[in-house]
């Protein structure tokens, strides 16, 4: 037997070994921690080598998985121990017995910096490895600096370096910002010409870390990658002690290979050429040997290839040899290889188009769905799961629902999970999704989640045709004996709202419905029976003529349930009953159900939700996000018989409109209000010069930039305006081919609501959302548009257009023209205000699903406001600079009528989510308002903009407005801009002031008044 | 990245447990007593690789000791199947003819040679000579 070396420690150990049972192992260990908690507590008499001994104990017992809620202290101080052993062991136990989240830790930061930046090598080794293994953020920030001379330092032993590189790489994991970039990738690079395997493997491992968060920064390390994995695969100046089996450092080879993954492409071709080498010597080269480490060590090398093969997309011939081999690997008996053939296939499935060649495999994958050995069967249901598509689907879903009688518990749900989604995703028709889910919850109910049912329930309820059919066969499944109680449910929903169509039939009179489903009452929990009586409510109802004793049946039931205890039964039982009384009101009440609004699958969702988490952001996952999936298929396209797709049902049906026209036509409606002035969203030479600046010319408000914008109401009625909207939808859909895809939510609403905050969804339809956040500091914007794909396909030919007004300076970056299935593409936009204006910058916005060309064009909310910054003034400041700006153009005055009548506080608020600043007091009538802000562009710098707005408390709908600043354009545009949001609400009501004649008051100047108040107080 | 390392034997008793990630004590001795329910019933003829949480559980049977690594369910499974292995040659070339005995009266020693082999989850060193050489060295200076 070994020895410890510390006899107190083994004796101990001995005694704990030979204790004949937990019980006395229990006491043994409680009598040796009131040892050593008394021990500690007496610290004086202790010496180091006692220290030592019981904190060895401590850990020891730790082990053995007994709390050791002391002595923490104790281990930490040790870590300051001057002498080698104390200061080991101390080193040792606070690694194992505390994390990084230990206040304790924080004690010995100091310690552990002054081990590493000492001369000490051996205290610099210990205090590396115990930042590396457990250092937090703070370590992080505190230590790097050090940690990384250390790495590069010529002066320290390979024994040290090797360390600070894998403590650098948990700092780094711990905050990434503590390696900066720019100085840090050629060190990088010579770290890859170490002649030590130790620095050189910690090395890598560092370099994946760095690489997988940026590796645009390192592109320099990727030839020198290349020679590494060169010159250990031609066994090139390999250390012996570095082969493994006579591999040359397989573990090594395997992360190199693993960090060139992270490159998106390696484009000097004499660099690609060696690495394609490497790569076709280690896919030819690898035979199965009876060894069974060297076949293991051998392999790993392979699949990593196989992974970096998939990754760079090599020539054809070099991936259907990928595909060979893994054919080959997924039929073999050695199950670790079999395993990863099955792991290596399903993420293949992912990057590149080899779906048919594995599907040719699909009987063998299914053999393995019955494997034994659990590890194999799950690998192989991923991969059936991800293969599956409109051609396979029935045979797989099939498998898998026979699979599903014998599956252990633990795969059941995730089993009846995929099913559902394969079905729906994947379904020919819609019978057959009722179909698979039905023998599901018949199969696996306890398996089945609620999601599930309700889900099955959406489709039918949004699909007309389905009705009749999902009817039926909830008829049959009530047939059988016993059932489960999930099948209750959804057959009792399903034969409520459907069963009348089934009338006919025998056996489905609402009488025989009715018994059938009532049978099943006694043997189901309370949570079902409020579904049951629904469902009595709605039988009731769908009987017409009436039938006396059913009703007599229903009500009885009814009455019993009326005192239940349950409330939620308890209510149900009262309503119907009460209900039931109001005759044809109860037909309203119980209509059908209306169509649920299209929505994502909480089933997707929930499988997609379940994230993997890993040290680094997986290789090919990065890549997906990039590229294109060939491997999600989605049939959502419509059927033959013409009914609508799937997954777009429950929208309202409005066919000939297109997004643009909408947008238009919403304009075009408000306009009819008589509450909006035209805001085109197309650069100048548009429409409203053109048809209505003849028109309205006359009435035009004066101004420095005339006929841009006209209070419509004035025409009076909204005849004039009837062309314009026309001619809008004309032009609509000539540009745009039509795409009957609508939007969720109003798109001017949606704009509307932006143009007062900072972030939110510019545009939302069935297939992608729109997110915008902007962030504007002075004349700068900084917006980012997020696109998000809700589907389970790809958007493609996305395009961005933006079409900046001629204040604006914008600049998009590159928007992909693919957004991958699910995933979410942010593209910043940079934005530089140039000039007061109050046009509009327009996104021009169009991509493809499916058949669909969806275009639209949306108004971007960077808008005059967002350039502002709201200042509080005091009178002090406020006077002299208000009578200063005595008249036009810098001063103008305007009555502006039709106004949305808005309580004043109401008008406050309005006024301060736009960023001009209500200063209260400075007005002495308290039904005025006074603002100020300061306006940013690139001409007017910054320039204070002033604000006075008088109303009329015996009439909202009208109220005076005056507006200041140092630039004439700044307060035309101002006041105007202003006018806009008193009276464009995209809710407005319909009722405007009566038109009249416009007040023709814009350019007299107020009466020069020399004292403040009155000059306030007179205006009115 | 390895999440944790245990080496426990049948009955489940830990002879060593290495943590990467912070985890609360409670939480330690759940994994523990997890780990060893998940590998312990596994039929000798199945992979070395069994999904465990949202990662992975390498493990390798010696006599009647189960190592088992946690790794990210994205890491290469036979390399880390065969660090096992070159840990177990590792131990068995420092305690000559290496047995659970060794490693219970001397979980100490082990602690400092798995500190020279991983660090922060990664391979630091993969030379055997590297290794027992380091711990020679620290032996002198005990």
């Amino acid at each position: 037997m070994a020895l410890s070396g510390m006899r107190g420690l083994s004796v101990f150990i001995s005694d704990i070994r030979n204790c004949q049972n937990k019980e006395q192992e229990r006491l043994r260990v409680d009598k040796e921690l009131g040892n050593v908690r008394t021990r500690f507590k007496n610290e004086k008499g202790l010496t180091p080598y006692e220290k030592k001994k019981y904190v060895w104990k401590m850990l020891y017992i730790y082990m053995l998985g007994y709390d050791v809620d002391f002595g923490h202290m104790e281990a930490v101080s040790l870590i300051s121990a001057p002498k080698y052993p104390e200061k080991q062991v101390g080193y040792i136990v606070t690694s194992s017995l505390l994390n990084e989240n230990h206040d304790f830790l924080r004690l010995a930061i100091n310690t552990v910096r002054n081990d590493i930046i000492g001369r000490n090598e051996t205290f610099q080794c210990l205090a590396l490895t115990l930042v590396g293994n457990i250092g937090g953020s703070e370590f992080a920030e505190s230590l790097a600096p050090d940690v990384q001379k250390l790495l590069i330092s010529s002066s320290c032993r390979p024994l040290v370096r090797k360390k600070a590189a894998l403590c650098l790489l948990r700092l780094f994991r711990k905050n990434p910002d503590v390696v900066n970039v720019d100085g840090w990738s050629d060190r990088m690079a010579q770290l890859l010409d170490e002649r030590d395997f130790g620095v050189l493997t910690s090395s890598m491992s560092l370099l994946v870390a760095l690489v997988s968060s940026n590796h645009e920064a390192y592109w320099n390390c990727l030839p020198k990658c290349v020679k590494v994995l060169e010159r250990l695969s031609r066994n090139q100046d390999i250390p012996q002690e570095y082969t493994y089996y006579g591999i040359p450092s397989p573990w090594l080879q395997v992360k190199t290979m693993r960090a060139l993954q992270y490159f998106p492409a390696i484009e000097d071709p004499s660099t690609r050429r060696s690495l394609f080498e490497v790569l076709q010597r280690i896919l030819m080269g690898t035979d199965v040997v009876k060894n069974v480490n060297k076949n293991n060590a051998s392999h790993a090398v392979l699949f990593e290839a196989l992974a970096l093969v998939m990754h760079l997309d090599a020539e054809k011939e070099m991936m259907s040899q990928c595909v060979a081999l893994l054919g080959k690997f997924i039929a073999v008996r050695e199950p670790n290889i079999r395993y990863l053939g099955l792991e290596n296939m399903t993420r293949m499935l992912m990057v590149t188009d080899v779906q048919d060649i594995i599907k040719r495999h699909q009987a063998q994958i299914i053999t393995s769905l019955k494997d034994p050995d659990i590890s194999i069967r799950r690998r192989a249901l991923d991969l059936l799961y991800g293969m599956c598509d409109v051609s396979n689907a029935k045979d797989i879903v099939e498998e898998l629902l026979q699979y599903l009688n014998t599956a252990e518990f633990v795969m059941r749900e995730e089993l009846s999970l995929k099913i559902a989604i394969l079905a729906e995703k994947f379904a020919p028709d819609l019978s057959w999704y009722v179909d698979v889910i039905l023998q599901l919850i018949d199969k696996a109910g306890d398996f089945v989640s609620d999601d599930i049912w309700f889900r099955v329930v959406q489709f039918v309820t949004n699909n007309e045709d389905l009705q009749p059919y999902a009817a039926l066969k909830a008829r049959e499944y009530l047939d059988k004996p016993a059932i489960h109680e999930t099948m209750v449910k959804v057959s009792a929903y399903i034969l409520g709202e459907y069963s009348h169509l089934l009338a006919r039939r025998p056996g489905c009179s609402p009488k025989e419905i009715f018994s059938l489903i009532h049978e099943k009452l006694p043997a189901v929990s309370t949570s079902t029976i409020p579904i049951l009586l629904s469902t009595y409510a709605k039988i009731l109802m769908h009987t017409q003529p009436p039938d006396p004793e059913l009703q007599n049946q229903i009500l009885a039931i009814f009455r019993k349930y009326e005192s239940c205890i349950d409330a939620e039964i308890q209510q149900r039982a009262v309503e119907y009953l009460e209900l039931s009384k109001k005759g044809a009101a109860l037909m309203d009440v119980l209509a059908e159900m209306p169509k649920f609004p299209e929505r994502q699958s909480s089933l997707i969702k929930k499988a997609e939700d379940t994230e993997a988490d890993t040290a680094e952001q997986s290789a090919y996952k990065l890549r997906t996000q990039q590229q294109n999936s060939n491997a999600l298929v989605v049939t959502d396209q419509p059927s033959a018989n013409g009914t609508p797709p799937v997954s777009h049902l429950g929208l309202v049906k409005v066919p000939t409109m297109t997004n643009v026209d909408r947008n238009l036509a919403d304009q075009g409606e408000t306009e009819l209000n008589g509450t909006l002035t035209v805001v085109d969203p197309q650069p100048p030479s548009a429409l409203s010069p053109d048809v209505l600046g003849d028109l309205l010319g006359p009435l035009a408000i004066e101004g420095p930039q005339p006929a841009s914008t006209q209070p419509v109401h004035n025409l009076g009625s909204g005849i004039g305006i009837a062309p314009n909207a026309e001619d809008a939808l004309a032009l609509a859909t000539v540009e745009e081919q039509t795409a009957t895809v609508q939007p969720i939510g109003n798109i001017a609403e949606r704009f509307h609501a932006l143009c007062l905050k900072d972030s939110g969804i510019l545009y939302e339809d069935p297939y992608i959302q729109i997110g915008i956040k902007a962030d504007w500091r002075a004349h700068h914007g900084r917006l980012v548009l997020f696109l998000g794909n809700k589907n389970m396909a790809p958007l493609v030919s996305v395009q961005a257009l933006i079409l900046p007004p001629s204040h604006l300076r914008m600049e998009l970056s590159l928007v992909p023209e693919i957004i991958p299935p699910r995933a979410q593409v942010q593209c910043p936009l940079e934005v530089v205000n140039l000039r007061p204006s109050r046009d509009v910058a327009v996104l021009d916005f169009s991509y493809n699903f499916g058949a669909h060309l969806i275009n639209v064009k949306l108004r971007l909310p960077a808008i005059l406001n967002k350039f502002f910054q709201p200042i509080s003034v005091s009178a002090e400041e406020f006077f002299p600079q208000w009578r200063s700006l005595s008249g036009p153009p810098l001063k103008l005055q305007e009555v502006v009528r039709g106004v949305r009548p808005m309580p004043l506080p109401e008008m406050t608020n309005l006024f301060n989510s736009l960023r001009l600043m209500i200063c209260p007091g400075l007005d002495p009538n308290a039904n005025n308002l006074v603002a100020s802000t300061t306006y940013y562009s690139e001409s007017t710098r910054a320039m204070l903009c002033l604000v006075r707005i008088e109303t009329d408390p015996a009439d909202r709908t009208q109220l005076r407005m005056t507006v200041a600043s140092g630039d004439p354009t700044l307060t035309f545009e101002l006041k105007e801009f202003i006018k806009e949001q008193l009276i464009i609400i995209p809710t407005a009501p319909t009722a405007a002031a009566p038109p009249g004649p416009p007040q023709p008051q814009p350019t007299s100047p107020p009466p020069p008044v020399s004292d403040p108040g009155a000059l306030l107080a007179g205006l009115l | 990245m390895i999440r944790f390392i245990l080496l426990q034997n049948r009955q489940g008793k830990t002879r060593l447990a290495k943590y990467y990630i912070p985890l609360e004590e409670s939480e330690k001795h759940k994994v523990e007593y997890e780990v060893h329910r998940l590998v312990v019933n596994r039929d000798p003829k199945f992979t070395n690789f069994v999904e465990f949480r949202t990662h992975k559980v390498i493990y390798r049977r010696y006599a009647g000791l189960f190592f088992s690594l946690c790794v990210d369910i994205t890491d290469n499974e036979l390399a880390y199947l065969e660090s096992i292995h070159l840990f177990v040659e590792i131990l068995d070339h420092f305690f000559s003819n290496v047995c659970e005995l060794d490693l219970v009266f001397n979980f100490h020693k082990v602690y400092l040679i798995l500190d020279e082999f991983i660090l922060a989850g990664e391979l630091q060193e993969t030379s055997k000579r590297a290794i027992i050489e380091r711990m020679g060295e620290l032996e002198k200076q005990e």
